[in-house]
Parts: structure tokens; sequence; C-alpha cells
């Protein structure tokens, strides 16, 4: 499952006969990661592409040391380029006091706009007190910012507490059940998320450590996901990254520059959910899918199984009867359960997400299976007219169901971004006026 | 493990040191003015100067030999007062302690081993820290409940030492959880006895090769996993009760500071996390709930003694200590066999969920109390 696929958005795109070949071509993104699928549409590819002006252009981030700024509209870590490694973690709120809950709230803005500057947490990680243990805990010293993005979104379950019944957004809906489903509830929901993204993994890690120990007493983790390997972007990119079963999925995500796809299909709108939750204006939803790949058998199975799974071939990641990777793929010449054909926006709807995606190998299970797969997240303007209808497509007839599973899932509401140095992370939500 | 400062140091042997070291503290920005330049090579440990007055001493070290070194100040009988370990070739590192008048060398160790290279210092007359008596006081206190905790536990290891040795299987496992209370909560000061601990309360994973198992945790595996009684438990019921009184007659000349006080607290909560959420501290007899509560219990005596002087230093922490004191107790609460017993359910039955609702409680504790002894000192 899922994957969607992105790509295809516009419907022009979509349409347009044969851009194939044309200048744009990039890839843009897939992934199955996004969902999988995407990759089918990558041929969709025509309009978007374009490089974002400035560092934008060198695919993989021109520098993969600099620091990505903290404020701003939207918050950094959804169009932002995606960045190599991922540490994502869901929070359960362990307090009843409005108060220091808000209170965390700020202090983890502040350390959050310390870290991903590439600084080291409060006092820092040495000269204090020898007598107190540091404020930072010391890994990423002398590390590069590392293009570092803290994301933080709200649970269903948050809106439960602290008197927010009505402020929850329409669009924040709990996922349905799908077919094939295993989820482990210990590894699913969460009252809160922080997305950490950043090239180095130690700077990922080291903010979700330090923003967890700020939070012991409030919070305290339900559970986390390491990720290492996009299987997405968001860069127009020379390169569309291979998912564990070796594929390209996904090659028409919507890229960070695109400015009407973005508002289209992944900002959250004032006029959204009725005006009822206007406090959203600028932020996303995300959804989070720990999908485990069967990955022996996938091994075992001849290379045509393979590219019909798919409907691309392995090693160009052309959609079937194409000879390249983002040409634009001909659906019905597909297997009618084709990951790709199921995934592509044409056979949803013009159904598209934004999808920021990681590879995981969690070492391997008691059975000495690797213990590996995609971990999916995916951005969107409302989970109803994005994940949701994707899914339920592609949990019915996916070829690929056979060797995956999506064994974990949350959904959160996250919020715009943080203004300016005064500002914190969930203020509209937590404010009177918004 | 040695660290900078010694935690509830140890007793009678160190009793001198300690009157010397008034909760040392260490501060990289120490003033240049006063402090002993100390250049520390392969073979040699220049100081800058062999007298400075009695107080807060500052040792600049700046190591330019080829191996990491480690530097201390030390009593003529190899007493340390204050030490850096693991400085490595071509750092810098500053060392403070508090010192008070005497006559003291100052120890490079190149290679961290042996009897190193040596410089004299005199430490004169002079101001000599003050502390709070109200530290005094709560040190002096804790002592006092310490000894306490060691003396009524005699009798109850006792109990439990008739039993195994009538061969009562059934009446030595009622008595041995109670047994241990009053030294789980009161284990930093036996651990730093060095001593003693590895005969009483080692567990099967903690033996090293070549060491006879002795202690509770060996009598836990015969009465709970093999359930029977034989001479060699018997003799090993004795021991311990030997071993113990040993402690007890111990406990009352520790050496305590206010900072090992709060340092000990969180130990304590350390023990809590690492040791019994993870059921690995009783893993035969599973009551791993009772040294929860009494780990639980000997922090807070140290904590609720040091209050009155951390409250007014930072009475943000002192409110949190307190409410999280109060949620962790609760929480224990609800896991007693019943409401007036001292008996807690069995942690094999307590599941993965419950036992990750514990260490959240656990951490939300120690994660204020790790700033305690900061607060206490400041």
């Amino acid at each position: 499952m899922t994957d969607t696929t992105q790509d295809s958005t516009n419907g022009a795109d979509a349409d347009g006969t044969a851009r194939t070949g044309s200048a744009p071509t990039r890839r843009s993104l897939i992934g199955w990661g996004g969902a999988g699928l995407a990759l089918g549409a990558a041929a969709a590819g025509g309009a978007v592409a374009m490089t974002r002006a400035g560092n934008d252009v060198d695919p993989v981030g021109a520098d993969t040391g600099a620091a990505v700024p903290f404020h701003g509209p939207h918050q950094a870590g959804i169009a932002t380029a995606v960045q190599d490694r991922l540490h994502f973690a869901a929070f359960d709120v362990k307090t009843d006091d409005r108060d220091a809950f808000v209170q965390l709230l700020k202090d983890w803005t502040q350390a959050a706009a310390r870290m991903t500057a590439g600084h080291a947490v409060g006092e820092g990680a040495y000269g204090g007190l020898a007598e107190a243990p540091p404020d930072d805990t010391g890994e990423a010293l002398g590390l590069k910012p590392s293009r570092l993005t803290l994301t933080i979104g709200f649970g269903p379950s948050l809106f439960a507490k602290f008197g927010l019944a009505d402020r929850r957004p329409e669009a924040l809906v709990d996922l349905p059940a799908f077919s094939g489903d295993n989820l482990d509830k210990a590894r699913s929901d969460g009252d809160l998320c922080i997305q950490a993204c950043a090239d180095d993994p130690q700077v990922a890690v080291h903010a979700i450590r330090n923003l967890a120990r700020i939070g012991f007493g409030k919070v305290a983790i339900r559970w986390s996901q390491l990720g290492f390997g996009k299987t997405s972007s968001t860069t127009p990119d020379a390169q569309t990254p291979r998912n564990l079963m070796g594929f390209k999925d996904g090659t028409r995500n919507i890229a960070g520059t695109e400015t009407e796809r973005l508002k289209k299909f992944v900002w959250a709108d004032a006029k959204d959910n009725d005006g009822k939750a206007a406090w959203m204006t600028g932020g996303s939803y995300l959804v989070a899918r720990r999908i485990r790949m069967n990955i022996e058998t996938w091994d075992r199975t001849s290379l045509q199984e393979q590219e019909d799974v798919f409907g691309r071939d392995k090693g160009e990641g052309a959609p079937v009867g194409k000879a390249k990777e983002h040409d634009k793929p001909f659906l019905k010449a597909m297997k009618p359960d084709a990951h790709v054909r199921l995934a592509h926006p044409d056979s949803n709807g013009g159904v598209t997400i934004l999808r920021r995606g990681y590879s995981f190998t969690d070492g391997t299970d008691g059975l000495g299976r690797l213990e590996a797969g995609l971990f999916f997240l995916a951005y969107q303007r409302d989970v109803r007219k994005g994940f949701i209808p994707l899914q339920r497509s592609l949990s019915r007839s996916d070829a690929l169901n056979e060797y995956i599973q999506h064994v974990s899932s949350a959904v959160f509401a996250v919020p715009p971004g943080v203004r300016d140095k005064d500002d914190w992370w969930g203020r509209a939500l937590f404010s009177k006026e918004v | 493990m040695r660290a900078v400062r010694l935690s509830v140091v140890t007793a009678a042997a160190t009793a001198a040191a300690l009157a010397a070291v008034t909760g040392c503290t260490q501060k990289s920005d120490a003033k240049n003015g006063d402090a002993i330049q100390v250049t520390a090579a392969d073979s040699k440990c220049e100081t800058s100067t062999k007298t400075v007055p009695a107080g807060q001493v500052t040792l600049k070290i700046e190591n330019k030999g080829s191996q990491a070194t480690e530097v201390e100040i030390v009593f003529p009988d190899d007493r340390i007062v204050s030490e850096k370990e693991n400085i490595g070739p071509g750092t810098k590192y500053t060392l403070t302690a508090e010192v008070k008048a005497g006559s003291y060398e100052i120890a490079c160790r190149p290679g961290m081993k042996g009897h190193g290279v040596r410089q004299k210092l005199t430490v004169t007359g002079g101001k000599v820290a003050k502390r709070d008596p109200r530290l005094d006081k709560a040190v002096a206190s804790y002592r006092e409940w310490a000894q306490s905790e060691a003396d009524s536990t005699i009798p109850k290891v006792k109990t439990f030492a008739d039993a195994v040795k009538a061969g009562d299987l059934e009446a030595a496992k009622k008595a041995y959880a109670p047994s241990r209370v009053g030294w789980e909560s009161t284990e930093p000061i036996a651990e730093s006895f060095g001593d003693i601990d590895p005969k009483t309360d080692t567990r099967a994973d903690g033996l090293e090769k070549g060491q006879k198992w002795t202690g509770w945790h060996a009598l836990e595996k015969a009465l709970w996993a093999d359930k029977k009684i034989g001479d060699e438990q018997k003799a090993l019921a004795g021991q311990l009760v030997t071993d113990l009184t040993d402690w007890q007659k111990r406990v009352g000349k520790a050496e305590i500071t206010p900072t090992s006080m709060a340092n000990g607290a969180k130990e304590l909560l350390d023990e809590v996390a690492s040791g019994k959420v993870t059921g690995e501290e009783e893993r035969y007899s599973h009551t791993d709930l009772s040294d929860f509560k009494a780990n639980v219990d000997g922090a807070q005596k140290a904590y609720e003694l040091l209050k009155p002087v951390a409250s007014e230093n930072d009475a943000a922490l002192t409110a949190e200590l307190d409410k999280q004191f109060a949620a962790v107790n609760k929480l224990l609460d609800t896991y007693r066999t019943d409401k007036t017993s001292d008996g807690f359910v069995s942690y094999d039955k307590v599941g993965e969920a419950d036992r990750k609702g514990l260490l959240d409680a656990v951490n939300a504790l120690a994660e204020p109390l790790s700033k305690l002894a900061a607060a206490v000192v400041k």
C-alpha cells in the first residue's frame, strides 16, 4: 500500500500526452515511499519541474551541512528538500496541567530553534556547574547543522485533553481500518509527534533525545522510528530514490517550489473545516505508517513478477512500455493490480499527497527476517481527500500487498510555522485568538 | 567506577579526606589569577606554585604528554581530595576543589596508572569554606536515619536467615523481600563501602569469573527457581547475617556530604530505572516493587532533608520534585496487594504497558532530581 502516486497532480500533466521527455524532466519523486505508487506517475512530469531558486538547484541540497531556517509561515520539514535521515517520535502527554504543557511547548520551541541552527540546548553540554547534569547531551558537538528540521504535530487524542475538544479540525479524522492492516497499538498513534530530519543521523537523534529529556514529567515517548535513505524528494532531483524493494517509486512528488500545488494539496487554508479550525491555517495533516516489507519472499520473486507488481522496469524505473523513468505512464498497459497504476492520480480522481517517507531496517526479527520496510510519511491538506481514498484503493487491490504489511499508523495535525522568536509551537491552538 | 566527586564517600577510610572537601565544585571558567597552572607530560608534572591559601583551589591543567593523564589532589597517604581522569593529550581541563589547610600533593599520572609524578602542595590557614549549618544538620539527620534503617534491618535479616537455616521454604520466601528494604533505601551508602555490596547484593549476571556467589540473590534463586534449601544455602544465610552486621556497624561512620546525599537520591532512581523496572533485580522472586518502593523512600528521605536549602535556591525545582514524588508514590500504591499491606504484586504479573507507566513516572522524577545537587550547593 501505500503509495500514492503523486504525480498526478496537475491534471494537466497528467493528460498531457506526450510530455515525456520534455525538458523538465525532473523526476519528481515518488516514493513509494510514498506510497509506493508514485511510480507510475512519474510521467507527469513535465510540468513541475523546477528548480528551486537558490540552493535547491543542486539535487542533494547544495550544502548538506547548512542550517534550514526554523521560523516561517509553514513549519520546516514538509516542503523542505528531503534530508537523508529521520528520527520520528510520538509522545503521550503525562500531565493534566495545561500551563505546564504550554510551557513545555515554549521550551521545546526554544530548544528546536537552537538545535536547527546548530547550537546546543540551554547552557550547553559542558562548562556548567559540576554538580548538575549539562543541559545538552553533547553528542552533536562539532557536527554541522546538517539541515536539521524539527516538525511538531498534534494527534487526535490530544484534543480530548486540556479543553481542546472544540478545536479539533474536522480534517483530523481517525483513520479507518484498511484491509490487511495489522497494527501494533503500542507503535501507533500518540498525542504529539516530532519529526526530526537531518543529513547526519546523530544530529536527528540528538534532537529527539534532548526534546524527550526536556519533556520528562510532561510527556513521555510512546514510540519512535529511525529512518535512513529517503524514499521521496521534494526537490526536483536527478535521481528518484529507490525503496528497499529496489524500485524507484513515486516519481512525481510535490516539489518545495511548487507553490500552487502546495497550496492546493498540502497547506491548510483558513476556509477549510468550515472556517472552524483557523488556527491550522498554513499547517498540514500528516499520516505516518510503518510498512513492513517481506524482504526475503520479495527477493526470491522473479524479475518479471517484480516489474509487473510495480508496473515499471527495475533498471531505469520506466513505466511499462516506456523508455525512461519520467515518461508518462500508459496505465492500461500495466496489469490491473500494478502498484503504479493503482496509485496514480489518474486512478484516484487526482488525489495528491506530499510524500516524505524513509526506509528503515531495525535489525532482524526473532525469526531472522530483516525487520525492514518503509516508514511512510505523507502530508496533505485534508486526510479525507488524500491518504484515505488512496489507501482504500491500494489496500483493496494492490499486487504489492502480498509483500508488505502496514504495522503501525498515526495521524497528526501539523500546525503552521513559528513566525519569529516570540512565537511558539501550537500558540494559535492554545491561544484564544488565532 | 571513580567519579570526579565521590558520591557518598567511602566511609572510614576517607573520612579525613572528606573533611577537607566541602562540596567541591568545578567550573571551567575559574579566574586565572589564583589558579595553579599544572603542566603534565609523560614524565613530569610541573606546578606554578607550591603554596596556596585554603578555600577554593583551582588547577588549570594542560596535558602536554603523548598519552591521556589523570591529575589528582591527594593527601600524603594517597587518599584523593579531588581528581580528573582521562585528560587527553593536548587538552586542558580546569579542576576546582574546596581544600582545607594542610599538606597535599598534586599527582599527574600519565597513562592513568601507577604512582605518577608528584609535586608538593601546601594549603595555608586562611578562610575555610563555610557550609550552611542547615546542611550540616541535614547530613547529621540523614546519617542518623540511615543508621536506624540498618539497625531495624538486622532483625529482619535474621528472621530470613533463620527460616533458611530451618529449611522452611515458605517462611524464607515470605521474609525475603522485607529483609531487603532497609538496604535498598540506603543503598548508595552501602555501595560506597565497595566491599559489602558484592558479597550481599550481587545478581547472577554480576558475577565475575571465579567469584563465589553469595548474598540475597543466590538465596533468591535457591528459594524460587531451584525450590530447595541445602547445607550450602544455610551457610549462605549465616554469611549474609555476618556481612550485613558489618554493614550496620559501618553505616554510622559513612562520610556523607550534602552533594553526596543529593546524588545518592538520584542514584536510587537510577537503580529503579535500570534494574527494577526491567524486572532484572528480582528475577526469581519478582519482588521488584518492594525494592522499588524502598529506593524511592530513600531518595525522598534525602530530598526532604535538603529541601529547606534547595527550595531557597530553586523553588520551581522543589515544587516539581514534591509533585513527582507524590505521583510516583501514588502510582506505586496501586500495586499494593491490599491497602494496608506492605506487600506488592508480583512483578511478573505487571505487563509491558504498566511497566512503561512506571518508568515514565520514574523518569519524570529522576530528571528534576538530577538537578538537586546543584540546587543545594549553588
